[in-house]
């Protein structure tokens, strides 16, 4: 059939997934998912620790294997695919960058907050000269005004971007937002240098919005199998495929295939299901990083405090991505009696 | 004895924040400024504060003959690559504030007579100055096998320069967190924050102890408490935000830096503790140059 729209899916199970199971897939998982995934006929595979290349630390949870071991059996089990990783710098380095080109990546994201392009130039030239795929990505967009992301974007275009993501990873978007940010992008950057679109489910619009974000002119969008990712999860892969096959969007990915893989290989891996329950919902609500889920169930439990309210204070401090260590600061001084304003927030804005 | 004369290089948010404070010291007097953009406002103050200014670099300020005692070189690692060996060439104490790390480090709160008669000495960075201090104060109680590190800081309190320095920020503080700080192995990681009202500089420091037990946690906890009380002795806006957290053989630490506010507001104690620290060598090294000259007069 003729499609009215032609995507490439860039699927993300194998590292923002790595967020719902604290970075504990194994070598064995990452084969077997990857081979699943290549099969699908998915165009990229992005892999890594879930906040990239040098991310397992105690900030964000060790990594089960070490980098090279995952990334290598990921390159190795996939024929068709691309593989890429996630760089943020800040955490993630050249020499990190350096050494999974080694391991046989194809292409990098280089991921910083939305404000913050120009920490990425250095990484993207040298990733351009190394004759990778660079894609730039910038994190929290929903905390930022359309224009100062457009400036960001047409940064990172000129280090050498082939494209740029609008990342909504607090799950906070809707689709007006999704629609005014994406076409700002597309209106501003070269045509040579794509749009993407990375969506989390925190609000259970991750389709609706990368479906909104296909119309405005965004040519790579994210998924994972099942959804599974920080939050409530990203796209569910086979999901959005189904939805593209109805509405005449291209994707070059076999939807059985999809469906197989997410049932078969990926929803018996998982630690606990993908779903919106109160504590991924108040992440979309509150704008919050969705990797925070599993750190801030882990604080309220540890000082015996609503991880809702940690959230809600998190989101009103503008707290960014990476910053982890909040968590249990925050938890701490809400056990602590202090900030004990703030509590409530919630609600009362929903009376409001 | 005279004061030893200064200049600074770089003209950008560290370089103006050190001349202030250089200003107030008793062993030294900053004469000199020199950038490369005689637009900045860096180059304005010091021409202000009746400093020389150059905006040609350090390489035509030699040329002219001009020789200070000791150069603070603010500018990037890849600058100082250069102006490291100028100043070797012409038997200047060189003081360097980026990570380009040519000369060994200075963490000022753990070792600073360390290298006194270094040419060349380097200030880590300033997540390095801020937090090796804490993994020291674990370090010297109980092994520490890794440490990690995660400084947060506004986004406007980082220039030009910092941010084109990520990974020499990372992997020069990682170093300095196990060369100094005493931990087996460091890893170290950096977070621009750009909200409004900015935030304070805020560091986050992990040590996994070889040691957990009651009695070592209270010898820890007694340690960092010191530790902490020595940094405010040149950086008084230095404190811990909450208690030391253990968990297993896990000891959190939490800290804000609140700087002086001498150039940028008071949220920039990335910058504070950067120049105090460098300030603090420079005195130092005054002092032992003092020692040593008089040393030999008596002679």
């Amino acid at each position: 059939m003729a499609y009215r729209y032609k995507i490439e899916i860039t699927d993300v199970t194998l590292r923002d997934g790595m967020h719902a199971v604290r970075h504990q897939f194994s070598v064995e998982d990452a084969k077997a998912i990857a081979a699943a995934l290549d099969k699908t006929g998915v165009a990229k595979i992005e892999a890594a620790h879930g906040d990239g290349l040098g991310g397992s630390s105690i900030q964000y949870g060790f990594a089960k294997e070490a980098e090279e071991d995952y990334l290598g059996a990921v390159c190795g089990a996939v024929h068709h695919s691309q593989v890429v990783a996630l760089l943020l710098p800040g955490i993630g380095t050249l020499e990190d960058l350096k050494r999974a080109v080694g391991l046989g990546i194809r292409g990098v994201r280089v991921a910083t907050h939305s404000t913050e392009a120009d920490i990425s130039a250095e990484h993207m030239e040298e990733a351009r000269k190394m004759g990778l795929d660079v894609v730039g990505f910038l994190m929290m967009s929903h905390m930022t005004e359309t224009e100062r992301l457009v400036e960001e974007a047409k940064k990172m275009a000129s280090y050498g971007a082939h494209c740029v993501y609008i990342v909504d990873s607090a799950g906070a978007m809707l689709m007006d937002e999704v629609r005014r940010k994406v076409s700002a992008l597309r209106a501003a950057l070269p045509d040579d240098v794509q749009v993407g679109f990375h969506a989390h489910n925190n609000l259970g619009v991750a389709v609706a919005n990368s479906i909104a974000a296909v119309e405005e002119g965004a040519y790579r969008i994210d998924a994972s199998l099942a959804g599974l990712g920080a939050g409530a999860g990203n796209t569910p892969l086979e999901v959005f495929v189904a939805a593209c096959e109805k509405y005449g969007i291209g994707t070059g990915v076999d939807l059985y295939a999809a469906m197989d893989a997410a049932e078969d290989v990926v929803r018996p891996r998982m630690m606990r299901p993908v779903l919106t329950d109160r504590t991924a919902l108040t992440l979309g609500y509150a704008g919050v990083y969705s990797s925070f889920l599993l750190h801030a169930e882990r604080a309220a439990q540890q000082f015996g405090v609503d991880v809702r309210d940690i959230l809600v204070e998190l989101g009103k401090r503008r707290v960014v991505g990476g910053q982890e260590d909040m968590i249990v600061d925050v938890a701490y001084e809400i056990a602590h009696g202090r900030e004990a304003k703030g509590h409530g927030a919630l609600t009362s804005s929903h009376r409001g | 004895m005279k004061k030893l004369s200064a200049a600074i290089v770089g003209s950008g948010n560290i370089g103006t924040d050190l001349m202030i404070k250089l200003k107030r010291s008793p062993w030294i007097e900053p004469r000199w400024m020199i950038g490369i953009d005689p637009e900045s406002d860096g180059l304005r103050r010091a021409r202000e504060m009746g400093l020389e200014t150059s905006a040609d670099g350090l390489k035509a300020v030699l040329e002219q003959g001009v020789r200070p005692d000791i150069v603070f070189d603010a500018t990037s690692a890849k600058a100082h690559v250069r102006h490291a060996k100028l100043l070797r060439e012409a038997g200047i104490q060189a003081v360097d504030l980026t990570p380009a790390a040519r000369g060994p480090y200075v963490i000022a709160a753990v070792n600073l007579e360390e290298h006194l008669d270094s040419p060349n000495v380097n200030m880590v960075t300033c997540g390095g100055q801020a937090t090796v201090p804490m993994v020291y104060a674990v370090s010297r109680v109980v092994g520490v096998r890794y440490a990690e590190i995660v400084a947060t800081i506004a986004s406007k309190s980082a220039g030009p320069g910092t941010r084109a320095n990520i990974d020499e920020f990372t992997q020069t503080t990682a170093r300095a967190l196990e060369a100094i700080g005493g931990a087996k192995r460091g890893k170290a990681i950096i977070i621009l924050n750009p909200a409004e009202p900015p935030i304070l500089m805020r560091d986050t420091i992990y040590c996994l102890m070889e040691d957990a037990s009651a009695e070592i946690r209270d010898k820890v906890r007694e340690s960092i408490e010191q530790m902490v009380r020595h940094v405010q002795t040149f950086v008084p806006g230095y404190r811990l935000n909450r208690e030391p957290i253990f968990q297993d053989d896990l000891v959190s630490i939490s800290i804000e830096v609140e700087g002086l506010g001498d150039y940028l507001p008071v949220y920039a104690g990335n910058l504070d503790i950067m120049t105090a620290a460098a300030v603090k060598f420079g005195e130092e090294y005054a002092r032992h140059k003092m020692q040593v000259a008089s040393a030999e007069e008596a002679r």
